[in-house]
């Protein structure tokens, strides 16, 4: 089991999935800094969270101009499991890895709360548990937004990984915390190979800090 | 030559931050507000003088990575 976790100048959560992965697999993820321009034989990258380049001009817009994108895009359409989470997946967007866009929340505030997230199918390794589940989310920009058309083909193509919901898995629009279109949380791209999702699955892996059903995201990558 | 680079949201995009300004506007007296859109302005110092070529490089800047086209248009001027 290889792993690589990608590090951008800001990335606060990168040792977060480092321990994540290495409790759930058993071996520890290689830390790559985004100078580099190459990823060996990997099994799972992870583009972590954080505030990559100070959120400069746009969440993410930095960071997906960096030395390492080409190579995480290069893998990621070669078919290697690749998972951003919250500015991780702002940056994925960013390099259009993933369709739409990340914009302020419909409240205007910074949100740092546990939610639930259902599975909108079992079309992903991510996915295949398809247990509701609950994690945090800390964001100010999560606010999911993609014109109809993308949104349509996103539905039609099975590319929703995940619907904020309540804790009965009823999705609706009090369980919904920013706004974003049709409650999704996390969406693939074609091959469903590339995981781009808000919550922090990576900060839910021990029942003593709420929860470890971040294990469900990780688990069918990892084992 | 001074490239002056608007970037604003697309009409159908929800602009939480300028409605909040439109409302802090009408809160201080300002009646007849329709809607307020925010945006950003930035200013790029460019070598040269032909400005065909300054603009398809700046529109090149913007689509690669100024704006974020899926949900921001932009325009460019040079002074």
């Amino acid at each position: 089991m290889k792993s690589h976790v990608i590090v951008f100048p800001g990335s606060n959560c990168d040792r977060d999935v480092a321990v994540a992965i290495e409790r759930i697999s058993g071996s520890a993820p290689e830390m790559i800094w985004h100078k580099n321009t190459s990823i060996a034989e990997s099994d799972l990258i992870v583009v972590p969270g954080g505030f990559s380049y100070g959120d400069y001009l746009r969440c993410g817009a930095i960071a997906s101009t960096s030395p390492i994108i080409n190579e995480v895009v290069k893998k990621a359409k070669a078919g290697v499991p690749v998972i951003g989470i919250c500015n991780g997946f702002q940056i994925l967007i960013e390099t259009s890895l993933l369709d739409g866009a990340l914009i302020r929340n419909n409240s205007l505030s910074f949100i740092c709360k546990d939610i639930y997230i259902k599975p909108e199918n079992t079309s992903s390794i991510f996915t295949k548990n398809n247990v509701v589940a609950k994690m945090p989310i800390a964001h100010n920009e999560g606010n999911y937004f993609a014109t109809s058309d993308t949104i349509k083909k996103i539905n039609d193509n099975d590319q929703v990984a995940f619907r904020y919901c309540d804790a009965n898995g009823l999705i609706n629009e009090g369980s919904n915390p920013n706004g974003s279109i049709d409650n999704i949380a996390g969406i693939l791209n074609d091959n469903k190979n590339v995981l781009g999702l808000m919550p922090h699955p990576e900060r839910a892996v021990e029942l003593g800090l709420g929860s470890d059903d971040g294990k469900y995201i990780f688990e069918g990558v990892l084992k | 030559m001074l490239a002056k680079i608007h970037i604003t949201l697309k009409k159908d995009v929800l602009d939480p931050q300028g409605k909040v300004i439109a409302n802090s506007l009408s809160d201080l007296g300002f009646d007849g507000i329709q809607s307020v859109r925010q945006g950003k302005y930035i200013e790029i110092i460019l070598d040269g003088d032909d400005k065909n070529a300054a603009t398809t490089k700046l529109n090149q800047m913007c689509e690669k990575l100024l704006a974020n086209l899926v949900i921001e248009d932009y325009s460019v001027e040079i002074d």
